[in-house]
């Protein structure tokens, strides 16, 4: 049984609905050519992104990556400024100088960005892990990696280091099964992906990633070793990429059978029945809910589609900080 | 000459000796900056000890020594940095900054502008050759990073500007990076001030007077260019020599307003010519004084070649003070 309350259980619920439909209405814009430039689809990721989110502390980093729009929002980027960025605009995140979620940082809200390199912002969430070891603060750091870039040098380097200096790093390993249009037994030869972090001596698990409080459990778990000074751990979430890579792939690939498994665990959908199965959650109090959060992602998106373009005379503003 | 005679003004010390100087001085002012790089901690001090003794005196959390990993700790020190810690990352060689690429050229340059993520890094880099040690331990890559938006770029040729531009370096809040001259380190000695130290980042420096030509270099090649113009003066050519000191940004003020009094330009590096810095330096000059000029604009630099090994060959490759010499005088006659 978990340590939440049924009060913050249904508040999980309320960011994970709010994760898909951000997503929804981002792909249907897309698709309406209301979009700019491209998005990458969240669906299926709503449990890794809040789950893991959810145990994080105001003061500890996050370096979330392309498909965690749950954990950008509940780092506090709203939506309307999210999707600001994903139309360019002069009051998203990135004021129009980066594309969907790339870019998303924000130290008001210990936010790392994401950048297209992948797995790059990797050794950055170790250096802030580095900066809580430095300043002796009880704090940790977390960041999602895909199964693709857990084949990249970098991964490795990070892994080893982490481990080295004992930093308050947590990974979560979020595998949904491809890196583009390559699946990952095509990637890599490891069978688990979570051992990888055991050649460094790294304690790692692995967990449904549709399932919210499992995946909740187990990082928050992770971050409170992290945070005790007992050194990082790796969470491997195992979940689906239920779109394609982005908005412009159809996933042809991807065989009709692994996504009807998956879409049989949709994760929304799980714990939307799990609530009204464990917390007698009645059908009225959901749909309120779920009225709600589509009103408000409603006008988010109307909001960023009426907000201004950036004005061309600062296009060279901020390259360097004073 | 005493190495740290404490003499006030007119003490000696080498370059290697101004470099760790400002290191030791700016860890002691603040305990946000701290080192990290390969072979650095203990008593070892690092392949050059430009670090030795900082670990007995500030302890292994802010004398970090990594593993041969350089893509992931330079990563690791751009979240120190974004967190509001000054690392201060020790290359062990330039050559394998190479390695470190996409930490520095993509995440930390871009940052700030992309989500106003201040990176106050500074990268330490040992380049320069002339020292017969190959192709992988002599480069000088300055132009790879000069072409990054968002780096700041260092060459320093003296030890009071090793000393004065690295505490800059490191107060400074943006990714810089600080290309030492190896072949300096111990080969050059100079007056260094004792106490706290700054040159701006991005100002040039007129190291010698003169009105017949300028000589634009930096680095390495200002002791050259500093021979190359006393050699001249006993022939009647009289070669100012600007020395850039900061290649990122550059000083078009300091430049232009030089080849405006001279007319002529000669501009001189270590690194190969091709597509090197001096290429904009001439473009810039081409481009803004172009009615001020009385000869073509020349450029000295390395060949097209990687550093070769063998003595003859790197001398083949490099410039030198009498190459400097005999480009002056061909373009003093034009
Ligand atoms: C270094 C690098 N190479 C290629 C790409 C192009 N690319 C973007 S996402 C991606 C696949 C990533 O797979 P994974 O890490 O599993 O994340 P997922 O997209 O599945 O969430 C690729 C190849 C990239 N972003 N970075
Ligand atoms: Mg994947």
């Amino acid at each position: 049984m978990t340590s939440l309350s049924a009060v913050e259980r249904l508040d999980i619920y309320r960011w994970m609905y709010r994760t898909r439909r951000f997503d929804e209405v981002m792909v249907s814009m897309f698709k309406q050519g209301r979009g700019l430039g491209t998005c990458f689809s969240a669906r299926g990721h709503e449990a890794v992104s809040i789950g893991a989110g959810w145990g994080l502390q105001p003061e500890d980093f996050a370096a979330p990556m392309h498909r965690n729009v749950g954990m950008f929002m509940l780092r506090g980027l709203p939506p309307d400024q999210l999707y600001s960025n994903y139309l360019g605009r002069a009051n998203g995140t990135t004021r129009g100088r980066d594309a969907n979620l790339h870019g998303n940082g924000d130290l008001s809200h210990n936010l790392i960005g994401f950048i297209s390199h992948i797995p790059q912002s990797l050794p950055v969430a170790l250096g802030t892990a580095m900066s809580f070891r430095y300043r002796r603060q009880p704090q940790a750091a977390l960041t999602v990696c895909g199964d693709g870039g857990s084949t990249a040098g970098v991964f490795h380097e990070t892994l080893n280091m982490a481990v080295l200096y004992m930093a308050p790093l947590v990974v979560v390993l979020e595998n949904n099964q491809y890196a583009y249009s390559t699946p990952v037994a095509e990637h890599t030869a490891v069978s688990e992906l979570h051992l990888k972090a055991r050649a460094y001596d790294m304690p790692s698990q692995v967990v449904d990633g549709n399932d919210v409080l499992e995946v909740f459990e187990a990082v928050s778990a992770a971050l409170a070793r992290a945070r005790a000074g007992e050194g990082p751990s790796l969470v491997e979430a195992r979940t689906m990429r239920m779109l394609g890579h982005a908005i412009h792939d159809g996933a042809e690939y991807v065989p009709g059978e692994l996504l009807a498994h998956w879409e049989a665990r949709d994760p929304v959908v799980r714990f939307r029945r799990w609530l009204q199965d464990n917390d007698g959650v009645g059908p009225d109090v959901l749909q309120e809910l779920e009225r709600t959060e589509t009103d408000l992602i409603d006008q988010a998106f109307a909001a960023a589609e009426a907000s201004p373009f950036p004005d061309p005379d600062t296009v060279e503003a901020g390259v360097y900080a004073d | 000459m005493p190495t740290d005679s404490r003499a006030g003004n007119n003490r000696r010390i080498t370059y290697l000796e101004a470099l760790a100087e400002a290191l030791d001085q700016e860890m002691a002012r603040d305990p946000d900056v701290l080192v990290l790089g390969e072979d650095i901690g203990g008593e070892f001090g690092g392949a050059f000890k430009a670090t030795k003794g900082l670990w007995q005196k500030y302890g292994e959390d802010r004398v970090i020594n990594t593993p041969m990993a350089e893509l992931g700790f330079t990563g690791m020190a751009t979240g120190m940095a974004l967190a509001g810690l000054r690392p201060v990352i020790e290359m062990q060689f330039a050559d394998f900054i190479s390695t470190a690429f996409d930490a520095i050229v993509q995440y930390a340059a871009s940052t700030h502008y992309i989500w106003q993520g201040a990176v106050p890094w500074t990268i330490r880099a040992p380049a320069d050759g002339g020292t017969s040690s190959g192709p992988f331990h002599s480069q000088n890559p300055e132009a790879w990073f000069a072409h990054v938006p968002g780096l700041k770029v260092i060459c320093p040729g003296t030890p009071a500007d090793v000393k004065g531009l690295l505490t800059s370096a490191i107060r400074d809040n943006n990714p810089v990076i600080f290309f030492e001259s190896k072949t300096l380190y111990r080969s050059l000695r100079g007056p260094v001030p004792p106490g706290e130290h700054l040159v701006p980042i991005g100002k040039a420096r007129q190291a010698r007077p003169g009105a017949d030509l300028t000589i634009i270099t930096y680095g390495a090649m200002l002791q050259s260019a500093l021979a190359a113009a006393e050699e001249l003066a006993g022939e009647d050519i009289e070669a100012a020599v600007l020395d850039l000191r900061t290649v990122k940004p550059l000083d078009t003020d300091q430049i232009l307003e030089s080849v405006k009094a001279t007319g002529k330009a000669l501009i001189v590096h270590a690194a190969n010519r091709m597509m090197g810095c001096g290429a904009e330096v001439a473009a810039l000059i081409a481009e803004e004084c172009f009615e001020y000029l009385d000869a073509p604009v020349r450029r000295l630099g390395g060949l097209d070649t990687p550093v070769p090994f063998s003595p003859p060959l790197e001398q083949a490759y490099r410039p030198d003070a009498d190459r400097i010499a005999a480009a002056a005088r061909d373009l003093d006659a034009w």
